[in-house]
């Protein structure tokens, strides 16, 4: 009560004019306005695993565009030697992912493994842990770690000419032993005669060493009475190996050229510039794996890519005709849907490989498959935005101002369903990928002859060796799995973020 | 009535579906060109004799005319032509239905109820740490395809730890305790892919109607939380749950081509495969005609069981 007394009593020279000159307006809104991206994109960056996800993606993505333009090996690159060479990070590499495992080798094997270190250098037993007797307590079983690119050795190659001498040429600027005298065939055991790393005196058929009774390793080299190498032809002119007295022979003429032994470690060197190293190690038939997951993982995401955007123009197309008309026309179309999502994917896939795989190839008859069928998921959403929309006031506002039916849907009631849309074809890439390596692992879809491979080829590679080199089994799995799981954490994150009633509910 | 008039309708509408389905897919494949006879006389004059009598060389509308007539009144799909030459392809159907069946059906038994009870308790146990852990396993089990699981059971649990046998056992009597042994690692890689996704389904139909106001009812009038969730949730989310373990259980038939094929086991699927790379069109025309009319039954189960089960969507199918 005071109060108002007291505010009735305030004099009239106390107040003053507000706003005497200046006009009444707006105030300007100090926040600035969030559009519908720009809402779904903050939702999304509260969603730790889809933001962690969409970066692995990006970074898969990465491995699949860039490693098969920067990789030393090309596509076609192949090794026969190197065959399930076990991973190694780097060439210098030691220790762990250093192409090198733990084994059990018999006698035998130890020798011919410390023979070949003797020789050339590179000792394939990198650490040696124990011995133990075998089972029938014969003889000694040795526990080693085992390096799979040293253990192929020494080799025996038949160069030509040009490409012999091309080879001392190298020997010499670079003074690197690549060549190594030839060894008597006569001698090597009777098991093995076409293994090159037989260069020292064996007894018995299995290969057993035959030392001097100072232990070591009694060479078996082949000699050339005249001092010199490759016959009479030309003189081997180049360098040679510790305790060569000039008479070891270090090629042997055939028809076209020279019959040579060359350190394989060393002869690759020479042949490609680099030391031999596969980051991932290299399928049964000697493909570098990290090239060739990388090029199967690009394969796949062009493939599953294109056929997203396609499916997204079509079935935009569609199911925004059929919701907009609905009436008889939806039903016809919807019939046609039924029939076409009744096919199983499988068969239709098959029909087309039989049909097109010749006239247009294997990978554009794959991608008509999947289009075939594939938009129908974004039609029904689509179908489902249309009917949810074409009714309401603003869609009637547009039509009596004169709009015509195509401006309708696709200015006015289209923007309203781009969230689903570009959530479901998100969710469509895995769904592609997925299935595309069923059809090729299965052989249902054989790359093989496209010039492209595919995860599923290299994975139904990879299982008959799965017990031998589970590497290259594992690497395309873990692949497809971290990708999968990542475009369908992603895929999540995105719907949740295009949906706006989730608006601040994470807050 | 009601009911019986949809049920009617849906299941001609499906057969009307199926017989389009398998026109288009007799005449792309009469399109191809005809596979090589084998070096056999004998078995050359049979399947000579078997295309004459199919009208080979007739149009082909008319070669689908005697198809029909063939399939429908006698029951029979012709003879395997560049596999299992001569013999009649529905006997071999016959021979590799078994073991399919009977892997999918174990699966379907062992991965139900788990998939179930994850489910329930993902549900209770909403947004705590349980929840979290059923759920990133049920995000990655759904994500990762199911050969990746197999070479992973199958180098694990065969390989590693020499538990099982690498692939089922041969020979043909299935229900052998050896035969069933050899058969836990197919039976675990089919597993998980059904265990993640029941329980991904339970989960979010019982959170669903946990929140449900007769729930805050059932509470109000004194019932424990226990018995609340066992009598009105589980009744309630059940709804959905069953069809979908019903639509399950048809396509058990379907099997799984993959894991069949890595674990050899002589079914349906790799039967199936093999007549794709030979290319054999009867075999093919055969395993198709299961595949779509498999896909298409479950899906029609599926709608039926909804109708039979809520009496809500019954009312709606009447518009």
């Amino acid at each position: 009560m005071t109060n108002k007394t007291e505010i009735g009593n305030i004099p009239k020279e106390k107040f003053e004019f507000a706003q005497r000159e200046e006009t009444l307006h707006d105030v300007k809104l100090d926040t600035k306005p969030i559009g519908y991206f720009r809402d779904a994109f903050n939702r999304f960056k509260r969603n730790k695993g889809s933001v962690v996800s969409a970066i692995i993606i990006l970074f898969l993505l990465l491995y699949a565009i860039i490693t098969p333009i920067f990789s030393p090996y090309s596509a076609t690159f192949l090794d026969g030697y190197y065959s399930t060479v076990l991973p190694k990070i780097s060439a210098k590499a030691n220790g762990f992912w250093d192409g090198a495992r733990r084994e059990k080798i018999g006698e035998s094997r130890y020798d011919y493994y410390t023979a070949m270190a003797q020789e050339s250098g590179y000792n394939p037993l990198r650490k040696v842990y124990g011995t133990a007797l075998s089972e029938d307590r014969q003889s000694t079983v040795y526990d080693v770690k085992l390096d799979s690119y040293y253990k192929v050795g020494c080799q025996f190659f038949d160069l030509k000419p040009d490409a012999y001498n091309a080879l001392i040429e190298y020997q010499n600027k670079n003074n690197i032993q690549v060549i190594y005298p030839m060894t008597d065939a006569s001698k090597r055991p009777s098991a093995f005669t076409n293994d090159a790393n037989y260069w020292y005196r064996t007894s018995g058929t299995k290969g057993k060493a035959d030392k001097d009774a100072n232990g070591n390793f009694v060479n078996i080299y082949m000699r050339d009475a005249s001092g010199g190498g490759a016959g009479d032809i030309d003189k081997y002119d180049s360098l040679r190996i510790d305790g060569d007295d000039g008479t070891y022979q270090y090629a042997v003429p055939n028809q076209t050229g020279y019959r040579v032994r060359v350190c394989y470690y060393k002869y690759f060197e020479y042949v490609n510039g680099f030391e031999p190293c596969f980051v991932f190690g290299t399928t049964g038939n000697g493909q570098d794996l990290f090239g060739a997951l990388a090029r199967g993982a690009r394969f796949s995401f062009i493939l599953a890519i294109s056929v997203s955007l396609i499916n997204m123009i079509i079935g935009a197309i569609f199911g925004a005709i059929e919701g907009y008309y609905g009436g008889a026309l939806d039903l016809i179309m919807e019939r046609f849907v039924e029939i076409l999502s009744g096919v199983p994917f499988i068969i239709l896939a098959t029909l087309f490989q039989f049909h097109l795989a010749n006239k247009v190839g294997v990978v554009p008859s794959l991608l008509f498959a999947f289009v075939l069928t594939g938009w129908i998921g974004t039609a029904g959403t689509v179908r489902t935005q249309f009917y949810r929309f074409k009714h309401q006031e603003y869609v009637l506002a547009a039509r009596t101002l004169g709009a015509k039916d195509a401006r309708l849907m696709f200015r006015h009631i289209f923007p309203n369903s781009l969230g689903t849309i570009i959530t479901s074809s998100v969710l469509v890439i895995p769904g592609v990928i997925g299935t595309e390596s069923m059809l090729s692992y299965l052989n249902i879809v054989n790359l093989e002859g496209s010039g492209t491979t595919s995860v599923g080829t290299l994975l139904s590679a990879g299982q008959g060796l799965m017990t031998t080199d589970p590497h290259v089994l594992l690497f395309p799995a873990i692949f497809l799995a971290l990708l999968m799981i990542c475009f369908n954490l992603f895929g999540n994150g995105l719907r949740d973020a295009f949906n706006p009633s989730l608006r601040g509910s994470g807050e | 009535m009601e009911m019986f008039k949809y049920v009617v309708k849906r299941i001609l509408l499906m057969l009307l579906t199926f017989f389009i389905i398998m026109t288009l897919c007799f005449i792309l494949v009469k399109l191809l060109p005809l596979t090589n006879l084998p070096q056999d006389p004998a078995l050359r004059d049979i399947i000579l004799a078997r295309r004459e009598l199919m009208g080979y060389n007739k149009p082909i509308l008319v070669q689908y005319g005697i198809f029909l007539r063939q399939v429908l009144l006698h029951w029979d799909w012709g003879i395997g032509e560049t596999m299992y030459s001569g013999r009649e392809v529905v006997d071999i159907f016959a021979e590799k239905l078994p073991p399919t069946i009977l892997i999918n059906l174990y699966s379907l038994l062992f991965s139900v109820p788990i998939g179930i009870a994850l489910g329930i308790f993902a549900a209770l146990k909403k947004n705590k740490w349980q929840d979290h852990v059923v759920s990133t396993a049920v995000m990655i089990l759904v994500s990762v395809p199911s050969f990746v699981y197999a070479f992973l059971v199958q180098y694990v649990l065969s390989f590693q730890l020499n538990l099982f046998p690498f692939q089922i056992n041969s020979g043909t009597n299935w229900l052998s305790p050896s035969m069933f042994f050899s058969m836990i690692p197919a039976i675990l890689s089919l597993s998980f892919g059904v265990i993640a996704g029941l329980t991904r389904f339970t989960r979010a139909e019982l959170t669903e109607v946990l929140t449900g106001e007769y729930m805050l009812l059932a509470r109000a009038k004194g019932l424990t939380k226990g018995q609340a969730t066992v009598r009105h949730a589980l009744r309630n989310a059940m709804v959905p749950i069953l069809p979908m373990i019903i639509g399950q259980f048809i396509s058990i038939l379907g099997g799984s081509l993959v894991i069949e094929q890595i674990f050899g086991i002589p079914g349906v699927g790799p039967l199936y495969i093999q007549a794709i790379n030979v290319r054999d069109y009867n075999f093919f025309m055969m395993l198709s005609a299961f595949y779509t009319f498999i896909g298409l039954a479950a899906t029609i189960v599926i709608d039926i069981s909804y109708g039979f089960i809520d009496p809500r969507i019954r009312m709606g199918s009447r518009k």
